[in-house]
Formats: structure tokens, C-alpha cells, sequence
């Protein structure tokens, strides 16, 4: 590193950074140095330690130990007023935005400069034309942020940082709610910015990511920092292999599929939510056995709710169904349990919410909605030791660990509490399964594990309907896919034809809707 | 017809003095929701308020210095609501009905120790009462038909609480819309970690915004017993809280509909006590306990049927901590 003989002092260097939660030792003599004026990567996988230390760096936490360094001068960061006053910036994972505010009251939030919300507003919107014009960050002030697309609430916040005067940017997983198109335009931005002088730091988990934007890239595992290197010295295979620790299948060992007969029918499902709001629009979709269809999409286009639908959890209010033989409409609603009954499991979103019950242990958690057969108990007794035998059996066969059939469901690691679920859902042998998310928040090594399980299911014969927010998982797992944009499928691909940047303008909605497209490529300019 | 009209008039009159503890609770509720925290402890700092300005007022012959105390133990109370729910994290409702359990014992006991009347305060005489202003001219103006007596008999006449309640509605508009503080709690209300990001502090603004609302209500619970009325009884709030809670929550979170529900709210009070003993066609006899049971009715249904629809404030009732 240019350290010693650099006239210019490093942006930040952290050393011998530990901090611990309860148990978990989430930083271990973590040490970082940041050449101002580069924009740096931090990659490693979920749990990794990547947020705990920019956590640390913006002063939501304090680190138990280690030394802080930001432009030659040793600081302590007790919490973000500190932080702003460092310059540094942060761009947060989930926005720091207040919903129901108008672009122009967030970004002076904390930054009024007088009691009366008059001058400060003004003063804002002056900065604002300013930042706009140097950096090409343009947004209507007076829009409210919760009206706004995601990849111009994201805009906001990089305004927002460089409002409050911020020198250092971090970006925490900034492309993970963008659409391919939304993420070349952010990364245009971050181009700007560096050329600007502005240092930036982004974490994220995604290869392509570090190679395509960054000079320099750190690796961290496991709380640990592995390796600080050039981006132009080093390929995503080994920065891969250095995430997890051995070497990775990057690529899916994907075969022609052989589909059969039809297994589930949708025929203009439609749903409208309470409020009123159309969340399906006449979707309409066939499934085949032993075919794998992804669902496309920036999340929050209709997918969630398609799986509700499909799943039983809520009733469609137009349109049907048909799974096998049984017709599933909005006079005659189905419910979860039904379903499983025809042949239907479901890998829901949000484990959490709808997966596991966190308090209960592995051997409960594997029964959930299955309770009703008599292999694991004898009707209305349940027998622990029968459940934990059953489980420990499918613990072996999906590699779960620990394999502690009594262990509390909350004490796995994200990957395995994913695969009980998929353990659990799978071993029923189903015609249908529908998966939502499959990988999300999951490790390399489980995502290599659990993407193995889904083509085999496939082979097998079973139909796998997918949704994934994650385009290189449907691009590598799917035989057919379609993309949703608000509520309706506006395309379908073939596995060949698939590419980035073709579902990337379907999920824009650019096609579809034009005319909206065009207007917001507007303001974006 | 003009009997009519005055007894209309006088019911208007009648329907702001009932509505002003109401009002005065309904700001103090929206500046603590509007921080993210639930405040259905408006009724225990009332009471205590109510409480405490009679006492005060007893002993020192002053008004004045008796809602001050009594403002000063509101304070203390929304503090402690808040070294609960914001500082130690706990769970809001159940700090709330704590605090109204405490009032509801606290101001009985204390007051047979001091006063040995049976939990109420001496009668308050009239310099430790707050009295009705009498506008200017309003008797010679008396005589002009409509305007005229619509001054004397609505506008005229009113202690100063009620005038202060009425500009407590403005105050409560004026902060939340034009001053900075009002833009912190509104964004603490619906999104604190980004207050925290912004590098505001969470926990003062919500501290804050529970004094201002202990300030308020402890002058509905001095209006109470030393304006609207003449000494302490016990239980004298009469779930007046809840109904200030239904009606902020009604009005939306906003100072104007809170006004309007208030203003409802007192209005069917003012109604059912006019209608004592009153002959009405068809159904003869006004059947008074109905009439008296109509605005907690209303609160019932209001608060089952149209919260629903209402926005409350996205974090409301969550106590704040930085994620993992």
C-alpha cells in the first residue's frame, strides 16, 4: 500500500478492530486501509462481518478494541452526528428515509440549520440544484420519497450524504433492490463521484460487482479480514474461493429439462389487495412436470403475492387456478393446507415470517404444517423421539448443521435454517413446489447445496416454480422465465435467450409501459 | 325562536368548556405518537394533574401556582413513561396503564391524607379558581341580534384555559409543520433509525415530545379542577384521556381533526346535559344515562371502527433499537 510515501494521508485505516455480540465474535483483529480518491470493495459472504464493521466506521457501534484512523488523525466514532462530522457518508442497506417525506425534508433531516424549517428548506434546495448539476443526481425535491422508483429513493440518499458535506462514502449491499439498468446508472454516479475526489467504499457479496467498479478490494470471512487486493491482479475465482474458504462451483450443473405433462394452469388470476390496489393482473402461466420457471422481477412487482396466491395463504379475487385437477377460483378458495394436500409445498420467502418458528427446535420446525400424518406421530400425541429420529435422518441427508435435531431453530446459521425448510417441503415428495427466495441470506456453500437439490427435485419429475430477486440465480437454475413488472408477467425468455439486459428492460417495465418508462428516464437525467 | 337560539348558543358555550380538556389532551397526545409513543397515560396524568393543581391551589390560594405544580407533576409522569418505554425499552401500553393505575390510587390516598374529605379537595374559593374573562362590551353588544349575542353568550365569558387550549391547536400545527423540532418527530414517529443516521438523537426527541406533552396535560388537568370546576374529586377525569385519545386517533394525528373530534366529543356532553329531564317528542323522556353514554359509545366505535383506515405513525408503540 502507498502508505509512507503517499503525500496524501489514507481516507481511513482501521486496525486490529474486534467487536463481539454476546457469543458471536463478529470483527477479529479487523484491519482496512482505503487510498482516498479509490473506491474500495468489501466482499465476503451474509454474516461474514462486512455490515458489523461499517457499522462501526458510521458509529452505530463501538468496537470493543482496535483504532480508528480517518485522514491521518486518530478518532473515536461514538454514533452518526460523529461520523457526519468525519465526512463520512453512509448509503444504508435498507434506506434511512422517511416514507411519507418529501425528497427535500430528508435530506435536511438533522441539517435544518435553524429552528424555522423555512431557511434550512431553502438552503437545501439550493445544494440540491447544486449536487444535481456537478453530479448528475437529479431529483424533483417536492416528490415524496415513498412515491419514488427504489433506484431514486437510493439517489436520495446519496444526496443526502453529500449534503451533509461526506468525503467517504459507504455503500452497504446498494444493488441488491436494483434492477441491471438502475445498477449501471448507480455505478455511473460512483464513476463521478471517484472522479470527483470522493472516496467510496462498497460492500457487497456480488463478484461482478468488485470487478466491474472497484480499484481495490478486501475479502472478509468468517469476522476475519483474509486478503486486501488489486482488483485488476485478481479474478472472481479467486476472490470466490477466498470468500468461502475452498474452491466453489460458480456455475450450476444445468441439463436440458424433459417437461411433461401440465401441473399447475393459472388462467387470468387476479388479486386486489384491501386498499384496492391491483396486485395481480391477469397472470396467466402454464407449468410442466420436471420444468424449473423463474419468476423475474425487482422485488415488490406482484411476486410475493403470486405466491401467497398459489399457496393458499390468500384467495384469488378474479381468475383461477388448477393444480392437477382441482380448480382453485375466488368463489371456491383453497387454504395452505389443501394445497399441500394436492401435491403443493411451498418454500416460503421469508423464513422467519412463514418458514420456521425460531423458538422451536429443528425437529419441530421440521413438521410445521405436516403435523396431521401419522408417520411422526400417532395422530394427536406428538412423539419427540420419533420427531427427532425423522429429523435427524433428513439432517444427514441435507447436510445440516449441526446436526442437533433438539437444537432451537433460531441458533442455525442462515443457510441451514433454509435448508430445513427445503428438507422439509421436499421430502414430501410434492408435484408443485413453489420457492420463494431460495438463497436469500444464505452462504456460497448452502447456495451451491440447495441450487444442487432443485435441479435434482426437477429431475425427478417434480414442476419448481421460482422466485428469485437474484437474476444470476434464475438465470442459472430456470428453463423458462418470465418477468413481472407491476403485478403482470410483460415477458417471457427462454433459457438461451435470457440475458442480463433483456429481463433487465422487461423488469423496467420498459415495453409494457413506455411511456412511464420514458418519464422517469426523464427525471433521471 | 329566539329562546331556540339562545339555548343553541348556550350549548356551543357549554360544548367548547367540555371540549378544552379534551383538546388540550388530544395536542398532548399527538406530540407523544406523533414521536413514535403510545400515550393512552394521558387519562393517569390528567387525573394526577387534576389532582395536584386543586391541592395546590388550597394551599397556596393561588391558581396559577397550582397549575404550575400541576404541569410540573404531568412532566414527571410523561418522564417516567419514557425512562420506561424509551430508555429501558418496555412496553408502552402497559407503562401507560401503570402510570393511569398510579394516578387512580396515588390521588385518592394522598388526598384523604391531606384533606381526610374522602379523596377530594377542599372547595376552592374564587381567587384559587381560574375565572371567565368577560369581553369588553359584551353586555352593551348583547343586544345586537345574532353577532351580537353569539359575543355574549360563545366568545365572551371563558378562563383563560380555554383560550389557551384553542391556541394550543395552533402552537401544535405551527411546531409540527414550520419548526425543525417538528420535522424531527414527525421522522421519529414513522422512522427513527433515520433520525439516528442523520446523527439526531432518538431518545431526546422522543423525551422531548413527552414533555411537551406533559406540559399540556397538565394544564387539561388543572382546567378541570380548578377552572371547569371548584376542588379535586376522585376519579374526576372519567375516562376524558381515552376520549382525548379517540378523538386524536379519529382526527388522524392531526391537530385540526383532533380539534373537530374534540369539538364532537363535547358537543354530544354539552347536548346530553341540556336534554335532562327534557320532554322530547316520540320517544318522551330523554333517556339521560343513553345520552350521557354517548361519546364513551362513540369512542368505543371510533376506536374499533376507524382506526383501520386511519395512518398512524409507521413505528408507533416500537420501542427503538439499533439492528444487529
Amino acid at each position: 500500500m502507498a502508505n509512507g510515501g503517499s503525500w496524501s494521508p489514507l481516507a481511513i485505516e482501521l486496525s486490529d478492530i474486534n467487536k463481539s455480540f454476546g457469543d458471536v465474535h463478529a470483527n477479529r483483529n479487523v484491519s482496512l486501509t482505503v487510498v482516498p480518491g479509490h473506491i474500495h470493495g468489501i466482499i465476503g459472504e451474509n454474516g461474514a462481518g462486512k455490515s458489523t464493521l461499517v457499522s462501526i466506521l458510521y458509529g452505530f457501534y463501538g468496537a470493543d478494541s482496535g483504532t480508528i484512523r480517518i485522514n491521518g488523525e486518530t478518532t473515536t466514532i461514538r454514533n452518526s452526528a460523529d461520523a457526519i462530522g468525519k465526512g463520512i457518508g453512509m448509503v444504508h442497506q435498507h434506506f434511512m428515509l422517511v416514507p411519507n417525506f418529501t425528497v427535500l425534508e430528508n435530506v435536511m433531516l438533522g441539517r435544518e440549520g435553524s429552528l424555522s424549517v423555512e431557511t434550512g428548506a431553502r438552503k437545501a434546495r439550493e445544494a440540491l440544484n447544486k449536487l444535481s448539476q456537478d453530479f448528475g443526481l437529479a431529483v424533483d425535491p417536492d416528490m415524496i420519497v415513498e412515491d419514488l422508483p427504489v433506484g431514486l429513493q437510493q439517489r436520495v440518499e446519496i444526496l443526502k450524504a453529500l449534503f451533509r458535506g461526506a468525503e467517504i462514502l459507504i455503500l452497504d449491499e446498494p444493488t441488491g433492490v436494483l434492477t441491471p439498468q438502475e445498477t449501471e446508472q448507480l455505478f455511473d454516479i460512483l464513476r463521478a463521484l471517484r472522479k470527483q475526489g470522493v472516496t467510496i467504499l462498497l460492500i457487497t457479496h456480488k463478484l461482478k460487482e468488485i470487478m466491474a467498479i472497484t480499484d481495490d478490494v478486501s475479502v472478509m470471512r468468517g469476522g476475519e479480514m483474509v486478503a486486501h487486493l488489486q482488483t485488476a491482479d485478481t479474478s472472481p475465482a479467486e476472490l470466490a474461493e477466498l470468500m468461502v474458504g475452498r474452491k466453489v462451483l460458480l456455475e450450476v450443473d444445468h441439463t436440458p429439462a424433459r417437461p411433461g405433462a401440465p401441473v399447475l394452469d393459472v388462467q387470468d388470476l387476479c388479486l386486489t389487495d384491501a386498499a384496492g390496489i391491483d396486485q395481480l393482473k391477469q397472470i396467466s402461466m402454464t407449468l410442466r412436470e420436471g420444468e424449473i420457471v423463474g419468476i423475474a422481477g425487482v422485488s415488490g412487482n406482484g411476486q410475493s403475492e403470486l405466491l401467497d396466491v398459489l399457496s393458499g395463504i390468500m384467495a384469488p379475487t378474479g381468475g383461477h387456478f388448477t393444480v392437477g385437477t382441482n380448480q382453485i377460483t375466488a368463489e371456491r378458495p383453497s387454504d395452505p393446507a389443501e394445497l399441500r394436500d394436492f401435491g403443493v409445498a411451498h418454500v416460503p420467502e421469508d423464513r422467519h415470517k412463514c418458514g420456521i418458528v425460531l423458538p422451536f427446535s429443528a425437529a419441530e420446525s421440521m413438521i410445521l404444517g405436516y403435523s396431521g400424518g401419522d408417520e411422526e406421530d400417532g395422530g394427536w400425541w406428538l412423539s419427540p423421539s420419533k420427531l427427532e429420529e425423522s429429523c435427524a435422518g433428513r439432517m444427514r441427508e441435507f447436510d445440516i448443521r449441526p446436526p442437533i435435531p433438539k437444537l432451537q431453530s433460531a441458533n442455525f446459521s442462515g443457510g441451514n435454517q433454509q435448508k430445513i425448510v427445503l428438507a422439509r417441503e421436499i421430502s414430501t415428495q410434492p408435484k408443485l413446489l413453489l420457492v420463494g427466495q431460495p438463497t436469500r441470506g444464505v452462504d456460497i456453500g448452502a447456495i451451491e447445496f440447495i441450487h444442487k437439490q432443485l435441479i435434482a427435485l426437477r429431475n425427478e419429475g417434480c414442476a419448481i416454480l421460482l422466485v428469485s430477486v437474484e437474476l444470476d440465480e434464475i438465470m442459472s437454475l430456470s428453463d423458462r422465465i418470465l418477468v413481472m413488472n407491476n403485478g403482470q408477467i410483460v415477458g417471457e425468455l427462454a433459457r438461451e435467450d435470457a440475458d442480463e439486459r433483456a429481463l433487465g428492460l422487461m423488469m423496467a417495465g420498459i415495453g409494457a409501459e413506455e411511456k412511464d418508462a420514458g418519464s422517469a428516464k426523464g427525471a433521471a437525467s | 325562536m329566539a329562546d331556540l337560539w339562545l339555548q343553541f348558543l348556550l350549548t356551543i358555550d357549554a360544548t367548547l368548556r367540555v371540549a378544552t380538556p379534551l383538546i388540550l389532551c388530544a395536542m398532548a397526545g399527538i406530540f407523544s405518537e406523533k414521536s413514535g409513543v403510545i400515550d393512552i397515560s394521558l387519562e393517569g396524568k390528567m387525573l394526577m394533574s387534576a389532582f395536584v393543581a386543586a391541592a395546590v391551589a388550597t394551599l397556596t390560594s393561588s391558581a396559577l401556582a397550582g397549575m404550575f405544580a400541576a404541569i410540573g407533576v404531568a412532566i414527571m409522569l410523561g418522564l417516567l413513561h419514557g425512562l420506561a418505554s424509551i430508555t429501558l425499552r418496555g412496553n408502552q401500553v402497559i407503562s401507560g396503564l401503570a402510570i393511569n393505575i398510579l394516578a387512580s390510587g396515588l390521588t385518592v390516598t394522598v388526598g384523604i391524607a391531606m384533606f381526610q374529605q374522602g379523596g377530594q379537595t377542599p372547595n376552592l374559593a374564587r381567587a384559587e379558581r381560574f375565572r371567565p374573562i368577560e369581553l369588553p362590551f359584551a353586555e352593551q353588544l348583547g343586544g345586537i341580534p345574532i353577532i351580537g349575542t353569539i359575543y355574549r353568550e360563545v366568545i365572551s365569558g371563558h378562563n383563560i384555559l380555554v383560550w389557551i387550549a384553542l391556541g394550543a391547536v395552533l402552537f401544535t400545527a405551527f411546531m409540527l409543520t414550520r419548526t425543525r423540532f417538528g420535522l424531527r418527530l414527525r421522522a421519529v414517529g414513522e422512522k427513527p433509525e433515520a433520525l439516528d443516521s442523520a446523527g439526531v438523537s432518538v431518545a431526546r426527541t422522543r423525551y422531548l415530545a413527552l414533555i411537551i406533552a406533559g406540559i399540556l396535560c397538565g394544564m387539561a388537568g388543572a382546567y378541570l379542577s380548578t377552572a371547569h370546576g371548584s376542588g379535586f374529586v376522585r376519579e374526576m377525569t372519567a375516562g376524558k384521556g381515552y376520549i382525548a385519545l379517540a378523538a386524536m386517533i379519529f382526527g388522524k394525528w392531526q391537530p385540526r381533526g383532533a380539534l373537530l373530534a374534540c369539538l364532537l366529543f363535547g358537543f354530544l356532553e354539552a347536548v346530553a346535559s341540556r336534554l335532562q329531564g327534557v320532554e322530547l317528542p316520540l320517544i318522551g323522556q330523554a333517556p339521560v344515562d343513553l345520552i350521557l353514554a354517548l361519546p364513551y359509545l362513540l369512542t368505543v366505535i371510533l376506536l374499533a371502527g376507524f382506526v383501520g383506515k386511519a395512518m398512524p405513525p409507521r413505528a408507533i408503540g416500537e420501542p427503538y433499537i439499533k439492528e444487529r
